[in-house]
């Protein structure tokens, strides 16, 4: 695992983990360190934003691995995410223990509200972190491994796929608004206390998942730019550029696309369980069919296919919904329905996209003219950034 | 014993009434004011004597009298109903010809008392004065709800107004009432076996409340009688249970299929994917909204006709919208499927928003016409008019579309440019404009389609996005670039969701049909009907 994450450490993914370790102390450091007078001290507020935000670009980062080089676009990887959100909401919820409202030592609160007697057998387990750990890596990669099994398996693709994950998170939408699911219905869980015995409001705690955060990201990056570097990457970008060819060419497609899917599903579930105590509730809605959706304009405005452009499209995107939704709430949609348009329209490689690719026109042409002067071509480097199939 | 009183009394009233010129009474105040003349029996005998008038006039003031509800002015000694109109005051209506008298305080009336004798009497005088009217709509109404709450009591009345009854309607309504106070009786064995086989012809749940008692009845022959009768009532009413359910899901289907018709032109035919296709049907709902406000402020007497003249207005208006997407940004992404959905998502928002802006968050209410109110019974089954006018609309808008794209050359050439779109150019079809309009006739159709669903639903921002999901599923489920498929798909959707909703609830039940839909894309990935040939892709 360790030469496996370290074989990914190349001159793109490694100043990008290395500044994300870097955020990941200086951070916490200037909120916990600093007294609040200082012009450097962090507040509490974009301690728990960004480290919202980071959690999205984790989210951003697993969408791309699997749209940006499989070219499998999920309209559901909101489900994942919410799933991991519940995994680790049900596991705070455990944690409340007898403060809460009704004071029952095992029922969460709704239960207690809605006459439940005893707890659902699916909700043994959380009051254990390792167990409700484990799930927010099982629950998404379970239902992406037997969801993909079947639609990989018998070749739904393209425009297809995407609108049966987009049903797929529907469904979940309405299934968790049921009261009778038991996972609080409408207003799903939240009134946390505290984790892993720490209280959830504190700036420490606060600190520490946002260092979290920061690292997980980090690791998606290298997770996915170790696939990618990988021979299975080459693949896997075959697969995207070329379903029907790669398959002829005796490789097995729908393996490539699920184990894919399925690591992307797991990294959606750690964003989500590492979201849902920095916000402090998890409820349907994080289901809904607009936020999968959502996720995919990150992507695209940052640049799919790129390690560092989910990342940035998350952070801008959501830095200008926080500034729009605040300052012009009215305008918010039309700024994001324009971004949906233009960035199709005219930036379908993304910012980070465009710049590498500007980049490596740059210098490929400084090649072709240093060629001109008497020496030979040198050939392409393998590693050029893979433009976007469609 | 009483009754056998009453019906002494009441026979005696009726020859009274029968010989000429028999009592002076004959003025109906006079005949009302005995009511409250003096102690029980006075009452008592007053409503004998009303009853010998055979004049359904006075069923209003005993059905007050029934329920304690009927007074004697101290003033004037007339007889009134009083009624409960807030306050201490008490609306006053005149017995007889149903005019308000004004209002009084309780204090300037004095209530005419009764007693358990009195209901008795009132009850069965009511029957017998609606069973006795010369219109016949009373007679049926009276014989129907004896029927609804039988008692046996009622049955002398009913023999006699049977004897009499010459509308045979009438007289098998009666017939069943009388089998239904036998049955409530103590008649003998023989007469309550032949009443029960009259109440479970007639069916239907009344029947079922009435014979469900007597299944457990101590007499055999009533015992085994009565579970015959619920077992052959039971299955008729299953029956119409099935036929209600199927009604439901036509109705369900219809408008998935309005929802999703659009949707099969533009991602069906032209294998666009248009994610703001819901907002083609918000728009369309939405200016059913405006030519309904501007009837009501400037021409309200055209208000009947506010959806006929929306109707041409929905189209062009999400018509031009559907083109102006199309040439504005979708031509650029034609063969980029994904990105075309992303666009147009986009797109979905930014009209979402501006009705939001334009015309606030809220639901907006839009009115039905009064030939798309009420409702009407066939059978067992009840059908809302609004119900049945969208099916029949949905239906002419797919025989319309279908006319369009079999014998028109637009639909020609449309057909020509998905088949083959470079032999379509060479022969001289100019593909962009076709492309165009195909767009632009799928969002009209949507927006016909919105004025259709804005009379079942509510009229708001996100109108559309309730339908988006429903509408794909539709067309992916029929078949993508088949019409039929899309009629099959939405009807046999709409009715697998209404059958499902009884054993699993509303929720759970759709989730149900997406989960199936997902499942029958696995073993089917181009739906119902497929299409074959070399038009298919890939």
């Amino acid at each position: 695992m360790a030469r496996f994450l370290l074989g990914a450490l190349d001159r793109r993914a490694t100043p990008i983990a290395l500044v994300l370790l870097v955020v990941a102390v200086l951070v916490p450091v200037a909120h916990l360190g600093l007294p609040a007078s200082h012009p450097l001290h962090v507040p509490t507020y974009i301690v728990a934003l960004v480290g919202k935000y980071l959690c999205y670009a984790l989210l951003a980062v697993a969408l791309n691995l699997v749209w940006g080089y499989c070219g499998i676009l999920s309209l559901g990887h909101g489900a994942f995410f919410a799933l991991g959100g519940y995994a680790m909401g049900m596991y705070l919820m455990r944690q409340i223990g007898s403060r809460g409202v009704y004071g029952n030592p095992t029922l969460p609160d709704f239960m207690v509200f809605l006459n439940w007697k005893s707890l659902p057998w699916y909700w043994h387990g959380f009051d254990q972190f390792w167990f409700a750990a484990l799930m927010v890596l099982l629950v998404p990669g379970l239902l992406a491994f037997v969801f993909g099994w079947f639609a990989f398996r018998s070749r739904v693709t393209g425009v297809y796929l995407s609108i049966i994950t987009q049903a797929l998170t529907y469904a979940l939408l309405l299934a968790f608004f049921r009261n009778d699911m038991g996972f609080g219905g409408n207003n799903g869980l939240t009134d946390f206390k505290d984790m892993l015995g720490f209280n959830i409001q504190s700036s420490t705690t606060r600190s520490a998942l946002f260092a979290a955060s920061a690292i997980a990201l980090a690791l998606g990056v290298l997770i996915t730019s170790a696939i990618v570097r990988s021979k299975f990457g080459k693949v896997l970008i075959a697969v995207r550029d070329a379903e029907s060819r790669t398959r002829f060419l005796g490789y097995r497609v729908e393996h490539v696309k699920l184990f894919a899917f399925v690591v992307s599903a797991c990294m959606a579930g750690v964003a989500g369980a590492l979201y849902v105590p920095q916000v402090g509730i998890i409820n349907p809605s994080e289901f809904a069919p607009a936020n999968s959706i959502e996720v995919v304009i990150w992507t695209a405005v940052g640049g799919r296919a790129t390690l560092a452009g989910p990342i940035v499209g998350a952070l801008l995107v959501n830095g200008m919904k926080t500034w729009f939704t605040g300052a012009l709430p009215e305008a918010w949609l039309f700024v994001l329905g324009g971004l949906f348009v233009a960035v199709t329209l005219f930036l379908p490689r993304g910012i980070v996209g465009t710049l590498a690719h500007g980049w490596n026109a740059l210098a490929e042409r400084r090649r072709a003219a240093a060629a001109e002067g008497g020496r030979d071509p040198e050939p392409k480097p393998s590693d050029l950034e893979p433009a976007p199939a469609e | 014993m009483t009754s056998f009183l009453r019906m002494i009394v009441i026979l005696l009233a009726l020859c009274t009434a029968a010989a000429p010129g028999a009592h002076a009474e004959a003025d109906p105040g006079a005949l009302l004011a005995g009511l409250g003349a003096g102690d029980y029996d006075a009452t008592e005998a007053a409503i004998a004597r009303i009853v010998a008038t055979g004049d359904a006039r006075f069923a209003p003031a005993l059905a007050a009298l029934g329920s304690g509800d009927l007074y004697t002015r101290k003033s004037d000694g007339r007889v009134v109903i009083g009624r409960k109109a807030g306050g201490r005051e008490l609306a006053l209506i005149d017995p007889l010809s149903g005019d308000a008298l004004g209002e009084a305080a309780s204090r300037e009336l004095e209530k005419i008392r009764v007693n358990n004798r009195i209901r008795r009497a009132v009850r069965s005088a009511i029957g017998v004065l609606t069973l006795m009217s010369p219109n016949r709509a009373v007679r049926l109404a009276a014989a129907n709800s004896i029927f609804a709450s039988p008692d046996p009591e009622s049955l002398e009345a009913l023999d006699a107004a049977l004897a009499a009854e010459k509308d045979p309607q009438v007289q098998a309504a009666m017939e069943r009432a009388r089998a239904a106070s036998i049955l409530a009786s103590d008649r003998p064995e023989a007469e309550k076996v032949a009443a029960i086989e009259t109440v479970a012809a007639r069916g239907g749940r009344d029947a079922l409340s009435i014979l469900t008692p007597l299944a457990n009845s101590e007499n055999e022959a009533v015992k085994s009688a009565a579970a015959a009768g619920i077992a052959r009532v039971e299955s008729v009413l299953a029956m119409w249970d099935a036929a209600q359910n199927v009604w439901y899901g036509i109705s369900l289907g219809s408008v998935l299929l309005l929802a999703a018709i659009g949707l099969a032109i533009t991602f069906g035919v032209m294998g666009v994917i248009n994610m703001a296709h819901g907002e083609m049907v918000m728009l369309g709902a939405y200016t059913t909204f405006v030519v309904q406000e501007i009837i009501r402020t400037s021409a309200p007497w055209l208000f009947d006709w506010s959806l006929v003249i929306a109707l041409p207005l929905a189209f062009l208006v999400a018509g031009a919208a559907g083109f102006v997407i199309e040439r504005g940004i979708i031509r650029w992404l034609y063969g980029r499927p994904l990105e075309t959905l992303l666009a147009t998502w986009g797109i979905s928002l930014i009209l979402q928003q501006a009705v939001r802006s334009l015309f606030g968050p809220t639901n907006r209410e839009v009115g039905n016409p009064s030939w798309m109110s009420g409702a009407f019974e066939l059978g067992g089954l009840t059908i809302t008019y609004n119900r049945l006018w969208i099916v029949v609309f949905t239906l002419a808008v797919f025989a319309l579309l279908l006319f369009v794209t079999r014998f028109t050359t637009f639909g020609l050439q449309m057909r020509a440019v998905t088949q083959n779109r470079r032999m379509a150019a060479s022969m001289g079809i100019r593909t962009p404009w076709i492309d165009a309009f195909t767009f632009a006739l799928g969002s009209g159709i949507a927006g016909i389609a919105g004025v259709a669903l804005s009379q079942v639903g509510n009229v708001s921002p996100s109108l559309g996005q309730g339908y988006i999901i429903d509408s794909f599923m539709v067309v992916v489920f029929g078949g993508v670039g088949n019409l039929w498929g899309t009629l099959v798909g939405a009807l046999s959707l709409g009715v697998l969701n209404k059958f499902l909703e009884p054993y699993a609830g509303a929720v759970l039940g759709k989730i149900l049909v997406l989960v199936l839909i997902i499942l029958f894309i696995q073993k089917r990935p181009r739906g119902l009907f497929a299409q074959r040939g070399r038009a298919v892709e890939s």
